[in-house]
């Protein structure tokens, strides 16, 4: 049985991370933000292409959505949207503090809400595709979201949105998105863990082995798809709002839905880590944005060379990931237990008569 | 026969232009153990999949205790507490034994936060009765996928018990088993029957296994219902001997 919570020295090491690092290294305060951004990426993909086995090509439209959807909720509160996006404006807004983080406030919680219910919508259409057709259908749904977004004037279309100004010092600015991304991959940590401990944990597993039979067994499959993707899109809808304001500016393609990098690490991610773990997406993204900074620092301009060398030599050769691999390794230290040795007394001839109340 | 719990009439089912089912009208009664024989490609498996759902059929009604069910999907049949296990064994390879197990618990009810439910210890309970019924209590950690195919079916049975059905579809249960193993079988689906009263119907090859089981049996032909009776009318039956040594 899955613990319903991470180890108690877990969370307190995680903390301790999460607070000593940018105190630690305070020129990478951004980097290692990103980090945590990055583990949100992998740890939500995960549960819809790890242990629900649905590839999805589309997660970045959460994203995408939640930072728009908090940028209009944020200018929204005070100003009107399309005056404030307007190319011809030229007088100069700005936002007191209150009006900042109020609207902040709003705006993340109206993302995650947002992102929540396109994902219910949605998932009538996707979920009616299995594997590569899904992979291709969510993909679609991700383009259409950034086509759509750059065309509309009224949220600056390609132009994109100059977020509001945080009102404070460049290194409280730095700080205070820090410890919002890391709360949030904190967050994301802990629920996931509670989550696969339950049924749910057990029914999208029983999905990603074998849809079939558990739809002849029964299983509210469609329900739980939806849940599991609901979910995903929840938290990356927050992550795009916070990302959003980190960023400052945020246009359609490159910022909010960029499916060609954003989109693919998350996969590379988890493939690098270990499809279907629990910490293997956070190992793959630690790894990969490591692998990620230092090719753009040293060797820019081929970056994306190396990035997809990375690709192929994951898919080739090393498809299990690095806890993947160490699972198939070390099995007892990850709780897999071989052929139990007790013998049982417990004799066969038990009374079997089903439970009255019987396991609802 | 009054009490039948399943009920088709005149079911046909083609796929493109080759009929599997013709016609077909077949009765299950309650509390027994029926058996469905034919040569290979004569449409069993066909009238299976057409029972739980899996494809709609032509023509014809599928009753299930008095329900007609031939425009249900699978999850909704299944949820009724009509089962079925699979010819090509089917099991959640990448879990436990015991997970599998636990998933396989009846859905009829379950509302949307039963989805966030933990392991309840009578679950865990009746399914470690089960696992040990069909002699699995010792693996009940492993991954269900390294079990040899035999035990994959006996861990395929067991679920279905856990999911306490009605009646039970069973496609050949004891193919591919070693012949030892296979009395320990006949001996859990008789006491499945006699202790817990689910109603089988069974596909089965194995013609020792059926006579020996079934209080009634039914044998297709080409799609088409050849023979039906007691085992001993089938045995002596010229035209099933005929479909089986191929005089057809």
């Amino acid at each position: 049985m899955t613990r319903t919570s991470l180890h108690p020295i877990t969370i307190g090491l995680l903390l301790l991370v999460g607070v000593a690092a940018p105190l630690l290294f305070p020129a990478y305060t951004n980097q290692i933000a990103v980090l945590w951004l990055m583990i949100v990426f992998a740890m939500t993909w995960d549960t819809l292409g790890g242990q629900m086995g649905y590839n999805s090509l589309g997660n970045i439209f959460f994203f995408g959505a939640g930072m728009y959807t908090c940028a209009v909720v944020q200018i929204g509160l005070y100003y009107d949207v399309g005056m404030y996006t307007s190319g011809a404006r030229t007088t100069h807004i700005v936002f007191t503090t209150a009006q900042y983080f109020t609207g902040f406030a709003f705006g993340v919680v109206a993302a995650g809400i947002m992102a929540a219910i396109l994902a219910v919508a949605t998932s009538w259409v996707v979920f009616g595709l299995r594997g590569p057709y899904f992979a291709i259908g969510t993909l679609g749904v991700a383009v259409a979201g950034a086509e759509l977004v750059a065309s509309w004037q009224w949220v600056g279309a390609a132009s994109g949105i100059s977020m509001p100004v945080f009102p404070g010092a460049p290194q409280t600015q730095k700080l205070f998105f820090y410890f919002l991304l890391f709360a949030l991959a904190f967050v994301v940590l802990l629920f996931l863990r509670w989550l696969y401990s339950t049924n749910f944990g057990m029914a999208i597993n029983a999905i990603r082995d074998d849809e079939e039979k558990a739809e002849a067994m029964g299983l509210y499959t469609r329900r739980y798809k939806r849940t599991a993707w609901t979910i995903a899109a929840f938290f990356l809808g927050i992550a795009g709002a916070i990302f959003g304001n980190m960023i400052g500016f945020i246009d359609a393609r490159d910022i909010a839905f960029p499916t060609t990098t954003f989109n693919i690490f998350m996969i590379l991610m988890v493939l690098l880590g270990g499809k279907g773990t629990f910490w293997g997406p956070v190992v793959g993204a630690v790894v990969f944005h490591v692998i990620k900074e230092v090719t753009w620092t040293y060797f820019l301009g081929w970056q994306f060379v190396t990035l997809g060398l990375l690709i192929v030599i994951i898919v080739v050769y090393f498809q299990q990931g690095i806890v993947g691999w160490l699972m198939e390794k070390y099995p007892e230290r990850f709780g897999v237990r071989a052929a139990s040795t007790e013998r049982e007394v417990r004799s066969p001839a038990i009374k079997l008569a089903p439970h009255a109340e019987g396991a609802e | 026969m009054n009490d039948a719990i399943i009920e088709l009439t005149n079911v046909t089912k083609s796929f493109g232009g080759v009929v599997a089912n013709r016609n077909v009208s077949l009765s299950v009664p309650r509390g027994r153990i029926t058996g469905l024989i034919g040569p290979n490609g004569s449409g069993k498996t066909t009238l299976f999949n057409s029972i739980v759902g899996y494809h709609p059929i032509d023509s014809g009604s599928i009753r299930f205790e008095g329900q007609e069910i031939s425009q249900l999907r699978v999850q909704e049949i299944a949820r009724l507490g009509l089962l079925r296990t699979f010819q090509t064994t089917r099991i959640y390879g990448k879990m436990s034994c015991l997970q599998n197990m636990q998933i396989s618990i009846p859905h009829r009810k379950a509302g949307f936060f039963d989805m966030f439910a933990y392991d309840r210890p009578d679950v865990i309970e009746r399914a470690e009765h089960l696992l040990s019924f069909v002699g699995l209590y010792e693996k009940r950690f492993l991954r269900a996928g390294s079990l040899s195919f035999g035990q994959q079916k006996l861990l395929e049975f067991a679920m279905a018990l856990m999911n306490e059905p009605t009646v039970l579809l069973l496609d050949e249960p004891t193919a591919g088993i070693n012949p030892t193993l296979i009395n320990g079988l006949i001996d859990r689906l008789k006491r499945a029957n006699a202790e817990f009263g689910i109603t089988m119907l069974i596909i089965e090859h194995n013609m020792r296994v059926i006579m020996n089981m079934a209080s009634k049996i039914y044998c297709l032909a080409h799609g088409e219902m050849l023979a039906a009776g007691a085992p001993e009318e089938i045995q002596g039956n010229q035209n099933v001997v005929d479909a089986y040594l191929g005089a057809h």
